[in-house]
Parts: C-alpha cells; structure tokens; sequence
C-alpha cells in the first residue's frame, strides 16, 4: 500500500509540473490581465454542473467560446440569458432552441472580471495526452526497478561473501588434515550411532505422544477448515459494473447513505438504483484524466468504459442529453449474504445505534473492489452485542427502560446483550 | 477320545440321505433371480469394473460432491432502474380499498412489500362497513392463483384486446333479439351509472342482477316496507336481547358483517350484556354463540315467527301448542325489552320478512337502521330464472357475464347451457377460466379487486373505494373498461369514478382523502317508517327430512374454492376441512343406519347418502351434528367446483343442484348408500368430559352477584397439607424472574366476544407463512395452524351439568359408564370456541427437554423458537400441555407433493419476507408475532419516543372483528392487557400446571335465564 501512494504522489507531482509548463504560454496569450486559476475555481463551483470544457454536456463545450461569441454577447448572456432570449437576440435563441430549450441559470452575481477568468480558464487548449500520460508512467517504473536492482546487488554481493567463506573453511580444513597426516597425528574416529529414526520408532512412549499429537492437530486444523464452510469474508467478486467505493466514497467523500439511503428506514441497506447514480452522472461523463490514467495503471479499469456502462443501462445518450427509455437492469453480484432465517435491520443498527457503516464494511472508502469485510458469523454478531453499549441518551423510548436496567445490573452503560440483544427471538422468526 | 457319535439335522438325513445331499450342493434349491436385476451376463463378465472399483467411484464422486458444495452460489441482486418515489425495499405500505365480489363487501387495508400485497388488514377508521371475515382475509392469495387467465380468450384460444374489442363490438352490432348484462350485485354507483349508460345506448339491452346466494325475499319485503331496493341494516351492539330465526347473522346471513356490533354487547359492561336466542335447525355459528338455542326444523321456525308476530302484533294466528309456547316466551322478553329487542329471521319468504320487519317496527327497535339499508344483495331470483326461458326461446342475442359462474352455481345448469348455446354473442368476464366461461365464446379476462378500480355503496351512505395496490399481473381489463370500450367513451374508468364522484358524491370534499382512507360516508337522510300490510304465512309440512343449505365460513359462494388457505381452514363446528357434507342429528342418522366412527389412525370416517330432492340426486357423505334439529339436515354450498380449479381443490360436492328456486330451504329424501367417506377432521373429541377448568363458564346472575372465588377459583395443591393456591412461589418449581422491567406481552382472549368465525387463523396463515398440508395429511392430524379454534360442545344439556355430573361421580363403575357418556355431545349442546395458540409460558416445559436449546425464553415473555437450531426431536410437542407445536412432517414448499400456492412462483409472492419459510423436520409454533412486536419497537426508536399504548399488535389480534383477541404489553399499565390481568375473569388455561402462560382467557358469561 505505501509503495502505491508513494507512486501517487509522484505522478501527481509529474503532472502538476506538466501542466503548469505547457500552459504558462497559453495564458499569456489569451487574455493578460485574466487570472485562470480564480477562473478555475468559479468554473468548478458555478459552471461545472453543465458544462465542461472540451465536450458537450447540459450545455456546450465552452472551450472556444470566444471564437464563436462576442465578449460582450457572454457578459449579457452569462448575467441573465433569459433576458437575452426574450429581447429575441438571434444568437441566443438559436441556442435555446437547440438545447431543447433549456433555459441557462443567471448569474448576476458575476462581475465582467469574473467572467473573463471563467473565459481565460475555459480557452486554455486541451493538454497533449502523451505527455500527462506516459510522464509518470516511464519514471513510476524507473524507480521500481532501480529498488529492485539495489537488493538483486545487496543479496549477490552477500551471497559472493558466503561462499568465498565457505571455501575458506574447506580449504583451512583440508590444509589442516594434511598437516596431521604429516605429523602423523591420530584424528579421532567417530563411532557409528544408532539412527534417530530408529530410535525413535522403537520408543513406544514417543510414538504414541506424537500420534496423540499428530490427531489433535488434524482435529484443530479440520475445525477450522469447516468453519470457514459458508463464510464468504474476503469475497470480492468481479461486478458487472467496475464501481469503485475508492473514489465515491473515499476520494470525493460522499456520504454511505446518500445511496444507500434505504438504510435509514428499511431492513436493507439497499443497492442504489441506477436514478441516484445519474443524479450525478448526468453531468459526469468522463473521470478525471489522473483519475482515469490511475485506474489504467493501478487497476486495469477504464473507468470512462464502466460510465459507459451506466449510460447503456440506463438509456442515456450523453450526447443528445436525453433518455431513449431503454432500459436494462444491472445485476450486481451480492456479496453480503445473510442467511434467510436471521433476521438483521440495517436501520436499527445505523439509525438508532448510531453504528458506522465501516464497522460491519470495513474501509469501504479504501476499497477500490467491494469486498466482504467481516465474517458475518452468529458469533461475530454476538461478540458485538455484548462489547457495545447501547446509544440511550436523547432517545426516549430508552429512559424507563435504561433506568430500571441500570438500577438492575448496577451499571450506569448497557450493552446490546444486558438489554436483551442475545436473546434467540430477536433475529430469528 | 473323539465321539463316534454321528448326529443327524432330519429324519431325512438319516432315512434317505441323498435328498440332503442335493440340498447340501445346492443350498438355494430355487435359482436367486439375479438375471432380473444383472440382465446381460455376459456384459457384465466382461466388464472391466470390478467391486471395488465400483466402491472406488463411489467414494470419489460423494468426497467430489461434498467438495463442490462447499462452494457458495453466486446470487445476483437487481436493483431498480429507475425506483419507485413510494417504494423502499423493506418497507410495508399500507393501501385502503374495499372488496366487492358480489358475495363478500367490506372496506379494508392492503399490505404492500416491494410493491406486492402480502396481507389484508382491518381498517378501522369510523365509517367503515363490513367486516374482514377469513375470506376476505385469504383474498390476497386468491391473486396470486396460477390458474388465472393470462390474456382474453376467444373460442378458448388466446387473444389479444385489439383483436378482441374489435370482434365483439361488430358482432355484437350484429346481435338480433336482446342484450342482457347478467352481473353480481356491485353495489357501485359508478358502475350502476355506467350500466344505466349503456342500457341507454343499447334499446335492446336489459340487465339481470344474479346472487349466487340469493336474498330475493328478503329484498322484495324490505323493499315493500320501506322503499329501497336492499336489506335491513342491523346494529346489534344496541340490543338487548337478540332474537334470530333461521338466521346465522354471525356467519354470512344477508351478506353478514355484523360481528363486531354483535359482540360489543356481549361483552359484560357494568353486569348487562345482551341476550341472544337462537331459533334454528343446522348448528351455526350464531347457534353456537347463543344463550337459548331452540333446534327445530325451518316449517317449526315458520310457526314460532308467525307466533311471535302473533303476539308483539296482537293479531290471533294459528300454530301449534308447542309452537306456541315457545313463540310466547320469546314474545315477552321482546316486549319486555322494548326498544332494545330485534328479531330477524333468514326465513326465504317474503311474508315472513315483512312479519320480522313488523315486529321490529312494533317493537321500535333502534336495532334497524333504515336510514341507511344494505345495498350489498338486490338481485332477483325470478328475473334469472325469466332469462333462462328467454334464452331457451332464443330471444336473447348476447349474453354478458360479469362477476358470476351461474353454470356452476344455478340449480338448474342443464337449462341455462342449453339456453347459452342459443345465443349468438357469449361473453363472460372472468378471471379463470371457470365452468361459464368456459363455455363463452368470448372471455373478457378481468384483474383481481387488488388489481383494479372501483367504489362501492354498501351501506346507503357509506360509500368505499377500492383501488389498485399492484400493476395488473397479467393481461387483463376490468368488466367496467371493457364496457366504456363498448360505449366508445374515450374514459378509463378510474377517471370516470373520479367524475362520478366529484358530481355527485363528495359534495367538495377530497378525492384524494376519500382515496386514502378507503371510505367516505354522507348521510343525510332519516329513519324511515315502515308501510305495513297484514300478513299471512303458509306453512306445508314437509314429507321427508328438511334441508337447509348453508355457506361456510371458509368457502362463501365458492368463488375462491381455489384458494388453499380457506380449503384448509376447518369448519368451526365440525371442525373438518377440505369438505363439504350432510349434517344431520344422531336421532336422524340411528333411523337410517348413518355411522360416524373414527378409524385407527384416529381419521373420521363417516356414511354416504344419497339426497334428493324433486328429481335430482346427489350423493353426499354424512356427518353427524350434535343440535342439528331431528328432522333437518343441513348441506354447504360453495363446494364440487370442477373448472379452473387445481386439481387438489377439487374437493366436496357441488349442493346448487339442489338450490331450487334459489331457497335454501327444500323438502328432501335421504337414504343411506355404500361407502364411507374419509373426513379430514381436526378435533376429534367433542366434549370437555366435564373438565370446567378449560373453557370457565358462569352465568350472568353469578357474575353480577357473587364473588370471583364462586365462578372463577384459582386452582390450589396442597403444601404441608394445606390448600394453596397455584400462583403462590411457594408452590413453584421455579425461581421467578424479574418481569416488570421493559415490556412484557401478554394475549388476551375473551370467550364471551369470540364467535370462532375463523378470521385469525387465515391471518395468521398470511402473516407467518404457515404452510397448507392437504387433506390427507390434516387427516392425520398433522395440521399446521398455529392458531386452532376448539369448539366443545356439552354432553349434559349445558357445561355446568357436564361439571356437575363428574363430580357427582363415585366408585369405579360410576367413572366407567359415565365417562363413557361424557364423550358423546347432547343432542342440543351448549357449544363453547377456544382459540388456542402457544401460550408462551413464564415456566414453559417445552423449554426445558430441548436437547439443543433451541427452543427459549425471551425477556419480553414470548418463547422463541430458533428454527435453524431445531433437530426435531420432537420433545417439545411432546411436553407441551397445550399441544400447540407443530412439526414440519415434510418440506411444504418447492414440492411437487404438496402442490399449493408454495409450490409456484406465483403463490410464493404472498410469503412474508419478514419471516422464516420452515424446512422440514423443524417444529414450529406461534411466535405471539414477533416480527410485529419488534417493528413497533424499532419504530418507536427510530422516532425516539415511548412506544404508545395499544401499538403493539399481532396478526390474530389486528384480524379480529370482535376485539376477542387483545394483544398489549402488560408493564404498561394503560393497557387494556394489563388492566384485564386484573380483571375478575381473567383465568390460565390449565393453570393447575403452573406454566405460568402469558396468554389470558376471560371466563365466558351467559345470558341464560332459568326455566
């Protein structure tokens, strides 16, 4: 893991230097006094939601914009397009019309300084992509195998050492023994022992501790071979959508339950269904080109392929903006499989225990594959009942009843079992 | 020294030795059949496979299996694509909707998961009218029947709407002669204004109104009485004394619904409670609830009504001096009560209807409502019977049908398939293909009511809506669209209710609203009085034996005869299942030589008999019923269904034949035939044998006067020679726990509000996933309700007889003979329901035995039962004194064996995800619902809030009508559980046992007077 993040940072540094130096010209060029890093930062909280630079989304690509307007027209137009379309101004109703008449939001918050950094950010041409690209790759290798030859050298030096050693001894030894045969000295002769082996076959009290052994081991070793039968922790299987927690929940920070929203109320924790995913995706279509070169790197996995995928299930043609209402399912492969006669409510856990997310998923957030964390045993579930204390403050169904308990057990915490959490009936009916 | 002694194994041997020596070569003196089973020798020489390769094989591919299996499945999850605003996976929503069939109305709430209905719950919302009986409650599965149609038929094969609107509406503009409409009563004002449209378009086209089960008489008297096409409408929570002739009010009399107000005053409220007299010949339900039941036979019934009316009316009539006796005993407690007293009668005739509506009108009975009369019945038995003659002289040129199978259901079926050939255009609107249908050229398939739009007046006034809780599982189109289709207004027909009601329904009110609540009432007219003219009764004594037909309780009209719940729900009074039959007193049955015994595996056997009446012969197995009147018999309809039925629902025998001019009432001749008939019963004894401590009985005088030691005694033992009572510690084998902290259920049962109708049990069915072991296996008592009603009647003339008559007994012979009595029932018992399900005992002995401690107890006083931990031992059935556990004999579902709704995709929509299908050798038991339970907690958690009193519910308790069924927590004192723990009636079942359970009965309290 360390390696990998320490490649991370590389590249990251890579491409920042990359950038900054195919684009230092263009910024000059294209409007002197405009600031595309303010522009930058206006166009991501303000702009970003429809539009993009190099490609057509809600709105058009910007990239050009100017070419194709007057600065003053985008003044107009970025402040309050309606008015422009209603004074009837061609260009901008020619716009309205083939946008399916969607009308632009106003930003009259906007000063025309503003605006001319979104400009300047927007105009800086698409970066080479070989350049971010291979840059990082070539020099991630590099040092990847420079580490690799350092030990190869360490490890044959250190084997060279030791054999040169050993020929040392053989050759002192041997030096030795010719000394004695000259000098005529007796070398003791070794007497011829009883194998070990046999020794140990005739001693029936070894034999049988060791079989004694030998069974209890193979008794241990076939228990738990068996009671690994039916858990699945670690199952990681391939999904048909390569959806990566790594990056919704991790990286871009998205709360668990803004999908699985279902936990809050239900029993499941629910599988989004592919409307929460467009919420988003509607306006992203491509990943980041770091995002996109990492996932090619580290994981295989064209991550624009697998949005690909969710537009072909949900019908979304990106480029038309629209739905062709066909529609096709996406069969996830479930990974955490209770079984049906326990009974176990994911709203309880979450909304009323106040229980993360990542103490049954584990560091879903670091998960680039999702994979089952805990084991999903009785005994796992049990062990946790009696470690937890039950959440009671601020919840009033618990008052008289913690208080009675309290009293009871003379404890001022309770846990899950001393409130009845172990009881058969409760997860299973 | 050896022995030269030589010993011989047979005289033979030593006579003529070579026939033992052959056998010594030979010692199987036939060849073993080997080539039977090792056909080609040869083959088999040459084979390369010796033994122990065989072995070898063997043991290769079980290690290969074993290890395969080990591997998991890999099981795909499919979210939606596009999910559903309203939908969460887990989640239950709740739909109000009303059910009209044109046999069973009543507003109800339909439980959703993931968009499938699961369960049909009461709605309990003022307003509401008609209760959920057990039908009702099964409805839901009826959905999910797999022999529905799935797209409309013509000529039987499958078609499409296109093709079918297209081919109808030219052939039926090519119709000469009449249209006639023959439908159920709809009680719909949109479909009744939509109907009246069409007449309107269609000159030639007239509309017959069909009840399977007819009220035609009654309908006729009400409406020259008072006006109004439709039934009386009774509140029986205001009577104070209940008279009923020949009508079984509790159970479907006039379209039922009337338990809830019925039991209200049953219940003892400051030392009153309602009396009920029962005049009748089969034992019904509201016989068996009865204080004073009088069997006698429907021409006696006649008598005694025109005696009362005789009486309350004081016009001079003449009948019988026993007759009359009778009819004056109850006419003076009638006029003693006044405004208080009600009489009905089902009686079939249209006199003796207008005789009840007289007395109750002299009486002033505030019982009737006729502000607001049933609406839920109008058809005509003698316009039906006109349409077979039209249709029979080919004057009818398309027929269609809605909501109705009258090939199945008409006495006479010959007439009407001879009429329905004769006519040109046959449609039938229907959702399996079921004896009319297929027999119509056209079948325009319609949905389930869960399925479908609709409002519903059944009361005048309280009008219902019923709407959709699932897309249309198959092809199919409601009989009104199809009609609008006809029309040509371009309309669906949730649309036109919508306008319907906002013109001249809703008077401004919400639509919406009206939606979500599933009711809306205006009323706005008065009490009507009534115009009475004189009557007169004629009454034939009948030759042979007088038959009754009946409706059960499980089966109705035998709409849902494919519904495997109501199969198998057992007959409260009989307590057989999957059958219909003769019922007939013991006097009776000894005459014709009519056995009833039970065989030796302790299933019913019982004779056949062939019934006849004017010509037509059925042959019917019979069953011996205590308090069936000598001189009646009594048969089910609703049964012998043989067309878009499941083979296994092709139970009983179909009794419409003899519904001759649609009365129930018909003059029979019985005789004994060959044969015995295997009943599937499931309570075998009768009697209680004198064992009051089971079902505690007391009079209304007692109770009111005398303390509670007197009527309901605690059980004591003895301790050092003293009397203790059982719920004393010292007593007990057991240390007690600390039970006040947290909550702590408990299940009340009032004996006096329980008809035994039945409903709980369906509900359970539907809310646990209790499987349906068919007929065969009920027979051997290995039924799986979890939830069983036991009915008992006396042996003496009443239970305090039968206690009376044990106590008396002294010496062995005594206890010999006359306990042997004691089994057989009176011949005019006092009948008592039980309902009986794990009574969740503090100090449970089933807990005790399991081997694997899979059976325990929980804090909050239900006693769980781990099903994955189960062995089977059985034990615990064992051990139970209640013998409420039930062992899973076989898997139930997924095969083919017990080919039921669990046996298909689409009957297995209706399991409740929420709890466990078993698998076999699992023993099972009430759960007092804990997933009910633990929900109504959660919620109150997850809103952070004290759970609220009378929130906690289980499926029997939500079902009940009459609030029998009381379910609470008792550490909240403001429960009604709490507070009936308390109370002076509160008693244990087989306390004396010291389980302690945590299931309450209130002693039942009868309204008799002494003689």
């Amino acid at each position: 893991m360390k390696k990998v993040t320490h490649r991370n940072s590389i590249s990251r540094l890579f491409l920042a230097i990359a950038f900054l130096l195919t684009f230092s010209s263009a910024i000059t060029a294209v409007q002197a006094q405009a600031d595309p890093g303010k522009g930058k930062e206006l166009f991501n909280s303000l702009c970003a939601a429809c539009h993009k630079r190099y490609k057509k989304a809600t709105g058009p690509a910007l990239y050009g914009v100017t070419d194709r307007h007057s600065t003053e027209w985008l003044y107009k137009w970025v402040k309050n397009s309606a008015a422009l379309i209603a004074s009837g101004d061609a260009e901008a109703v020619a716009i309205y019309e083939e946008y399916n008449k969607t009308a632009m939001n106003a930003f009259p918050q906007l000063s025309n300084a503003d605006i001319d950094d979104i400009l300047a950010y927007v105009m800086e041409p698409k970066a080479e992509k070989p350049v971010v690209a291979g840059g990082p790759a070539v020099s991630g290798s590099g040092s990847d195998s420079s580490s690799g030859i350092e030990n190869n050298l360490v490890l044959g030096l250190l084997a060279l050492v030791l054999v040169v050693l050993v020929s040392v001894l053989f050759l002192v030894n041997k030096t030795l023994r010719s000394f004695a045969a000259q000098n005529n000295v007796e070398l003791p002769v070794s007497e011829k022992r009883r194998p070990l082996w046999k020794a140990f076959v005739e001693n029936q009290f070894l034999i049988l501790v060791s079989a004694v052994f030998l069974l209890l081991m193979s008794a241990y070793f076939a228990y738990g071979y068996l009671m690994q039968v039916g858990v699945d922790q670690g199952y990681e299987p391939v999904q048909p959508i390569h959806y990566s927690h790594r990056i919704h929940a991790g990286t871009n920070k998205i709360e668990c339950k803004y999908c699985h929203s279902s936990a809050r109320v239900s029993k499941h924790s629910g599988i989004p269904s592919l409307n929460v995913c467009m919420n988003c995706h509607k306006s992203i279509s491509e990943v980041a080109e770091t995002t996109q070169s990492e996932g090619l790197n580290e994981y295989g996995v064209d991550y624009n392929k697998e949005i690909k995928k969710l537009y072909k299930a949900t019908g979304w043609n990106p480029d038309t903006q629209s739905y062709s209402g066909e529609t096709e399912p996406v069969k996830w492969v479930r990974i955490h499989n209770l079984p049906d006669f326990a009974y176990f409510n994911h709203s309880q856990h979450v909304m009323v225990a106040g229980v993360a997310c990542q103490k049954c998923h584990g560091p879903v957030e670091e998960m680039e594959v999702m994979y089952q964390y805990s084991p999903l045993t009785m005994g796992w579930c049990i062990n946790c009942h009696r470690e937890t204390n039950v959440k009671v403050e601020g919840n009033e169904y618990y008052d008289k009843i913690h208080e009675q308990l309290s009293k009871k057990y003379g404890v001022n915490k309770l846990t899950a079992a001393q409130m009845g959490g172990l009881e058969c009936g409760k997860c299973h009916y | 020294m050896s022995s030269n002694k030589k010993y011989w194994s047979s005289v033979e041997e030593l006579k003529d030795s070579s026939m033992v020596e052959a056998l010594k070569q030979n010692e199987f003196s036939e060849a073993l059949p080997v080539e039977g089973f090792l056909e080609d020798k040869e083959a088999l020489d040459d084979s390369s496979t010796t033994r122990r390769d065989f072995l070898k094989y063997v043991g290769f591919s079980t290690a290969a299996a074993t290890l395969a299996a080990c591997e998991g499945p890999v099981v795909k999850s499919i979210p939606y694509v596009v999910q559903p605003e309203q939908i969460v996976p887990g989640v239950a929503n709740y739909y109000a909707t009303t059910i009209a069939d044109g046999f069973d109305f009543a507003n109800v709430l339909v439980k959703t998961r993931e968009g499938r209905p699961i369960k049909i719950e009461s709605n309990r919302l003022a307003g509401v009218s008609g209760d959920a009986n057990a039908r009702v409650h099964a409805s839901v599965l009826s959905m999910y029947d797999s022999n529905r149609l799935k797209a409309p038929q013509i000529d039987g094969k499958v078609s499409n709407w296109l093709t079918f609107d297209r081919e109808l509406s030219t052939n039926l503009s090519k119709v000469s002669g009449k249209t006639v409409l023959l439908t159920q009563t709809f009680a719909s004002p949109s479909t009744d204004k939509l109907i009246k449209e069409f007449l309107a378009k269609n000159p030639n086209a007239s509309h017959v109104v069909y009840d399977t089960v007819s009220n035609s008489e009654a309908v006729a008297a009400y409406q020259e009485v008072y006006g109004v096409r439709g039934l009386g409408n009774y509140d029986f929570s205001k009577a104070s004394i209940i008279v009923a002739i020949g009508a079984d009010f509790i159970g479907d009399w006039q379209g039922g619904g009337y338990e809830s107000g019925y039991a209200k005053g049953r219940v003892p409220v400051d030392g009153k409670m309602s009396r009920h007299i029962q005049v009748e010949s089969n034992m019904t339900l509201s016989g068996a609830n009865a204080d004073q039941r009088i069997p006698v036979t429907p021409s006696v019934q006649k008598e005694i009504l025109l005696g009362i009316y005789g009486f309350v009316t004081k016009t001079s009539v003449n009948i019988s001096s026993a007759s009359s006796k009778v009819a004056s005993g109850i006419a003076k407690e009638l006029v003693a009560s006044g405004s208080a007293g009600v009489l009905i009668t089902g009686i079939q005739d249209k006199a003796a209807q207008i005789m009840a509506l007289a007395i109750n009108s002299a009486l002033g009975s505030k019982v009737l409502n006729t502000a607001s009369p049933k609406l839920t019945s109008v058809g005509d038995a003698a316009q039906v019977a006109s349409l077979i003659k039209e249709m029979n002289a080919g004057e009818v040129g398309a027929i269609m049908i809605a909501g109705v199978n009258p090939v199945y259901s008409l006495p006479n079926t010959a007439a009407f398939v001879s009429g329905l050939k004769k006519v040109g255009v046959t449609v039938s609107f229907a959702s399996t293909a079921n004896e009319t249908a297929s027999l119509c050229k056209y079948v325009a398939t319609t949905p389930h009511y869960l399925e479908a739009w609709g409002d519903t007046e059944i009361n005048k006034g309280n009008y219902g809506l019923t709407q959709p809780t699932i897309r249309p599982l198959f092809d199919t189109r409601q009989f009104q669209d199809t009609l609008l289709q006809l029309l040509g207004a371009n309309v669906a027909y949730d649309q036109y209710i919508k306008e319907n009601w906002s013109t001249s329904i809703l008077n401004g009110k919400s639509f919406n609203q009206a939606l979500h609540d599933g009711v809306f009432v205006s009323h706005n007219s008065s009490n009507t009085a009534g115009d009475f003219t004189s009557q007169s009764l004629t009454i034939s004594k009948p030759s042979g034996l007088e038959l009754t037909l009946y409706t059960k309780t499980s089966m109705g009209d035998g709409q849902q005869a494919n519904n495997p719940w109501l199969q198998e729900l057992p007959d409260p009074l009989t307590r057989t299942s999957w059958d219909n039959y003769l019922t007939m007193s013991k006097a009776d049955a000894e005459e014709l030589g009519i056995e009833n015994h039970n065989v030796a595996n302790g299933g019913l056997n019982g004779s056949y008999a062939n019934v006849t009446v004017a010509g037509a012969t059925l042959n019917v197995p019979v069953l011996i019923q205590p308090g069936q009147a000598k001189g009646s018999v009594g048969l089910a309809l609703g049964y012998g269904r043989t067309q878009g039925v499941n083979k296994e629902m092709q139970v009983g025998i179909n009794a419409f034949g003899l519904y001759k001019n649609q009365n129930s009432v018909q003059s029979v001749k019985v005789e004994k035939a060959s044969g015995e008939h295997e009943f599937a019963c499931v309570q075998l004894q009768r009697t209680l044998m004198g064992r009051g401590d089971i079902i505690k009985e007391t009079t209304l005088e007692i109770f009111n006067t005398k303390d509670k030691s007197k009527f309901n005694p605690v059980p004591v033992v003895s301790l050092d020679h003293q009397e203790t009572p059982i719920t004393s510690p010292e007593v007990d084998l057991w240390d007690e726990f600390d039970r006040t902290v947290g909550h702590h259920f408990n299940l009340s049962i009032d004996l006096n509000a329980c008809t035994g109708c039945g409903a709980c049990v369906v509900a359970c069915h539907a809310e646990n996933n209790v499987p349906v072991v068919g007929k065969s296996e009920i027979r051997r008592s290995r039924d799986m309700h979890w939830l069983r009603i036991d009915r008992y009647y006396s042996s003496e003339e009443t239970f305090e007889g039968d206690n009376e008559k044990k106590d008396n007994f002294s010496g062995l012979g005594d206890s010999l003979s006359g306990f042997g009595e004691m089994e057989q029932p009176s011949d005019n018992p006092q009948v008592a329901f039980q309902p009986v399900m794990c009574q969740h005992c503090n100090h449970a002995p089933c807990e005790t035995v399991c081997p694997v401690a899979a059976t325990s107890h929980g804090r909050q006083g239900q006693n769980h039962m781990a099903y994955n931990r189960c062995v089977g031992t059985r034990y615990c059935a064992n051990n139970c004194p209640y013998k409420v556990r039930r062992f899973n004999w076989f898997l139930y579902n997924g095969n083919d064996e017990f080919d039921y709704h669990m046996n298909n995709d689409l009957g297995r929509m209706v399991v409740n995800p929420d709890v466990t299908v078993r698998s076999r050798g699992v023993m099972e038991k009430c759960s007092m619902c804990m997933q009910m339970t633990q929900k109504t907690i959660l919620d109150a958690k997850r809103d952070g809030r004290p759970v609220n009193t009378g929130e906690f519910a289980t499926a029997c308790s939500n079902a009940c009508n009459t609030g029998a069924i009381k379910f609470g927590d008792i550490n909240d004192k403001d429960s009604s559980v709490a507070k009936s723990l308390e109370g002076d009636r509160m008693y244990h079942l087989l306390e004396s046992v010291g389980t302690k359970p945590n299931v309450q009965y209130q002693v039942k309290v009868r309204n008799t007077k002494e003689a």
